[in-house]
């Protein structure tokens, strides 16, 4: 794993779009114009309201928009996985051909197996997708993406339809796996938090263009309690126009806790 | 097992605090050990009272014993056998022989575009005439012997097949085309793992109603014009009034049925094993 990220480091960025333009209608663009650069193992986190394109982008990186309207240049590495929100296990494959599923090396289930270890689900490798639950179904589905050791991994809200506390498990998980796998990683979420727990940049898009662009120099210990973290938040929230009813001063547990419950 | 379980519960219950009924109170109630045969029972017991009591004419339905008797004959001199024998082949050879076919054309008109411009119009219109139709033309053409009762046998079956088959085919979700695209999957790969495997529980559909369609055509055919099997069997019967065979012949039918439902099932069971049913 080592010896490719050096490999592609010498390559310059990972990912290189320039000028995108993409659009469904006559009406207006989805995309319009975007530039974006990823570098070999850098997370980055792409913010943005409904309808900013945030999902555009990532298929169209993932060369899932064929038939769609468009210019602009898309650069992306050979190796590229694609984590969705729903698990998209085939139902009629027990989880370990589903992890392996298309791979041709003759180590295939090997390397399936160990990829199963990796994200807790050593054991289970016989088991029915329907048997797992739906964090563990996303944990497989991880597996598949990374047993295919990616240079760059699109996720579309992966933990979009999991309970908060199995994402906050998944979280550490997907921090710890990068930190080990190293893939370059494009994270599209809703979620201001969960992108500033995992990103090293967070890039917020408005109106089919990058908006935003920062780097997050939090260290690798991240606490909500940090006010570095709140203020990050609450800047991140008005660029995405929503209004922080709090200002953007440290607050304890339960200034959250009620801005929860008011939401 | 509830005479025994009933009592023990009463003593525990009495025991503890839980006093929550142990039942849903808007479902249907606990399941009946083998409801199904129960019904069956009922059924026979009221034929066996009906004849014993002579509420029942023997000249309508012949008394249950001397069916019993009549199957024992027939079995004696090899005639049931030999009838069940010949039905049995014929529906089995028609059967397979539509299940083919309407495999291979679902595939063909499934997989291709071309193939399901060419292929399902024609299927629409054949599946609108009835298929016990077009037997005067086909003993036209293939006269009255086997092949024209094989070939009746085979066209009411492929139609069924066809039809759930190309549906699962066409049904099965964008969202595994797309992964399997991000995986580098090939066409072939992709039809291997996702199309047909996904397009399975369409096609078992289609059998099991394959199965209830030849056994139809089977009957007809037998009864129209047959020199063997257990249709001839129950017409001759039919001509002479002797309601006994006809009877036999009948529990025959419902045996085949029975068991040829019992057998889809069971590859239904082994193929589907993926699937989270509402009985499990």
């Amino acid at each position: 794993m080592a010896s490719h990220t050096g490999e592609l480091s010498t390559h310059g960025p990972a990912v290189r779009v320039q000028d995108l333009h993409r659009s469904f209608n006559e009406a207006g663009g989805v995309l319009n114009g975007l530039d974006l650069e990823i570098a070999p193992g850098e997370f980055v986190a792409l913010l943005g309201r409904s309808g900013s394109g945030k999902s555009t982008l990532l298929r169209s990186l993932a060369g899932l928009d064929r038939g769609v309207a468009g210019t602009g240049r898309v650069e992306v590495p050979e190796k590229v996985s694609v984590v969705f929100q729903d698990s998209r296990l085939l139902p009629w494959k027990r989880v370990l051909d589903n992890v392996t599923f298309g791979l041709r090396s003759s180590d295939a289930s090997e390397r399936g197996l160990q990829a199963l270890d990796e994200v807790g689900l050593a054991g289970r490798e016989k088991a029915w997708p329907h048997e797992l639950s739906g964090g563990e179904q996303q944990r497989a589905a991880l597996a598949r993406s990374l047993v295919r050791d990616p240079e760059l991994l699109l996720a579309d809200e992966p933990f979009g339809a999991l309970d908060a506390l199995t994402r906050i498990r998944m979280h550490t998980l997907l921090r710890k796996l990068c930190e080990v796998h190293r893939p370059a990683v494009l994270l599209v979420t809703h979620d201001v938090d969960e992108a500033i727990v995992l990103a090293d940049r967070v890039i917020v898009l408005d109106g089919g263009v990058v908006r935003h662009d920062a780097r997050i120099e939090l260290g690798t210990r991240r606490s909500q309690a940090d006010p570095a973290f709140a203020r990050l938040r609450a800047e991140l929230l008005a660029e995405l126009g929503v209004e922080d009813d709090h200002d953007a001063a440290p607050r304890p547990a339960v200034g959250r806790l009620s801005e929860r419950a008011a939401s | 097992m509830t005479t025994l379980t009933a009592p023990a519960r009463r003593a525990i219950s009495s025991g503890t605090e839980d006093v929550r009924p142990t039942r849903r109170r808007l479902g249907p109630g606990k399941p009946i050990r083998f409801g199904g045969l129960i019904g069956i029972a009922a059924l026979l017991a009221a034929w066996v009272v009906g004849s014993a009591t002579g509420l029942l004419d023997p000249r309508t339905l012949t008394e249950p014993w001397t069916v019993v008797a009549t199957a024992e004959t027939l079995i004696e001199n090899g005639r049931l056998q030999e009838s069940l024998v010949t039905s049995g082949i014929r529906a089995a050879l028609g059967l397979g022989l539509g299940v083919a076919v309407g495999l291979v054309l679902a595939l063909v008109s499934g997989l291709s575009r071309v193939g399901e411009t060419l292929i399902d119009g024609p299927i629409q219109v054949k599946r609108s005439i009835p298929t016990l139709a077009l037997i005067p033309l086909l003993i036209l053409w293939l006269g009255i012997g086997e092949p024209m009762k094989v070939i009746t046998i085979a066209l009411a079956v492929f139609v069924p097949i066809y039809i759930h088959t190309h549906n699962g085919l066409r049904t099965i979700e964008g969202r595994y085309a797309e992964l399997a695209e991000t995986l580098g999957v090939s066409r072939t790969e992709f039809i291997r793992h996702v199309v047909l495997p996904g397009a399975m529980p369409g096609f078992l559909l289609g059998l099991r109603f394959a199965v209830t369609s030849s056994l139809l055509a089977l009957v007809v055919v037998e009864v129209i014009n047959a020199t063997s099997g257990i249709g001839h069997m129950i017409t001759l019967a039919s001509s002479y009034g002797q309601t006994d065979i006809i009877v036999v012949g009948l529990v025959v039918y419902a045996l085949l049925g029975v068991s040829a439902d019992a057998v889809v099932r069971l590859i239904e069971r082994k193929a589907l094993s993926w699937r989270r049913t509402l009985a499990s």
